[in-house]
């Protein structure tokens, strides 16, 4: 019964990213990725991201402290950036850096610098959420192993 | 009509044979993803990081073409648009102006949606031009295509061989095929 409980709420997590708008179509497309010679496709590909989004994010810290700010540098940065979190789903943080290359675009530094913080909060808010969620995968397991006897 | 069996075993098997794909992207979790996409749709894949090392295995910078040997052979190339260094379309415009590559389709993958840009790369002979990020459907599709031109031309290739059965055996260079968009 426990077990069963623990999926339901596995279910609710993940159908509130969608409905809250925190992850798009193209996290479901990986996780049609996903099957048994590839169990952990997502939670791989996720992690990719969090290792990437830390260079990005390091780089980009780096930038937005030169004086004058080198807007086309920072696009390039967070254009690369945006790649990857259009890559894994995450629409909310895809769209603040849409954001932060419009103010990157009008040449406007207080935007910039204003719309990277939204940034850094929706990379964050993701990364706690999706780490928990699959945390508590890894605690249920695959579903199949709730019915095989032991 | 034991002939005619032949041919159709080697046509069954040139579309049964796996197509290999070239996959060129910087990003490490594009290369990731487009890896699994094409391995999923029954493809073999290599994946490499950068223009310079796609040409490398292509064979192309060291003027050596390792395109001769079967297994090596590329079907098919995918790459982003936007890299360090070479772009894609840098890499498309080298591609098609080797004689010994130029046959092989490049697709471009690219997060964006530029008309300038789509049209320059078609124009240039890209064979197709795909928004990231890539979904199972777009590779679907393009396998399709791609197994269609390839078996007319194995088809052709056949029929062909059939006709100079008795004569000394030139191979004939398959006519480049442009799919539609």
């Amino acid at each position: 019964m426990e077990r069963n409980q623990m999926h339901r709420q596995i279910a609710n997590t993940r159908k509130s990213f969608f409905d809250q708008g925190y992850l798009d179509e193209q996290f479901i497309q990986l996780e049609e990725l996903q099957d048994n010679s590839n169990p952990n496709f997502v939670e791989e590909v996720v992690t990719l991201f969090y290792r990437d989004s830390a260079r990005f994010l390091h780089n980009l810290d780096q930038a937005l402290e030169k004086r004058p700010l080198d807007f086309n540098k920072l696009d390039s940065l967070m254009h690369q950036f945006k790649g990857s979190s259009s890559s894994i789903g995450a629409k909310k943080v895809k769209t603040e850096c849409t954001n932060f290359r419009a103010y990157c675009n009008a040449q406007n530094a207080e935007g910039c610098k204003r719309t990277y913080q939204q940034v850094k909060r929706e990379y964050t808010t993701l990364k706690k959420k999706l780490e928990a969620y699959f945390q508590m995968s890894r605690q249920v397991g695959p579903i199949e192993m709730a019915c095989r006897p032991r | 009509m034991e002939t005619m069996n032949i041919a159709c075993d080697q046509l069954r098997s040139a579309n049964s044979k796996e197509l290999h794909v070239l996959a060129v992207d910087d990003s490490n979790i594009d290369r990731k993803v487009i890896e699994r996409l094409l391995k999923v749709s029954s493809f073999k894949v290599t994946v490499v990081d950068s223009g310079s090392r796609a040409l490398q295995y292509l064979g192309l910078e060291d003027d050596k073409n390792s395109a001769q040997f079967d297994d090596l052979k590329v079907n098919l190339i995918m790459t982003d648009y936007s890299m360090p260094g070479m772009t894609g379309f840098e890499l498309l415009k080298k591609i098609k102006n080797s004689s010994t590559l130029r046959e092989i389709p490049v697709v471009i993958m690219s997060s964006e949606n530029i008309l300038t840009r789509i049209d320059r790369c078609l124009e240039e002979g890209a064979e197709d031009y795909l928004l990231k990020p890539v979904k199972l459907s777009d590779v679907r599709r393009l396998k399709d295509s791609i197994l269609k031109s390839e078996g007319d031309d194995e088809f052709r290739q056949i029929e062909s061989q059939k006709r100079k059965r008795n004569d000394d055996r030139s191979p004939q260079k398959p006519t480049p095929k442009l799919a539609r968009l």
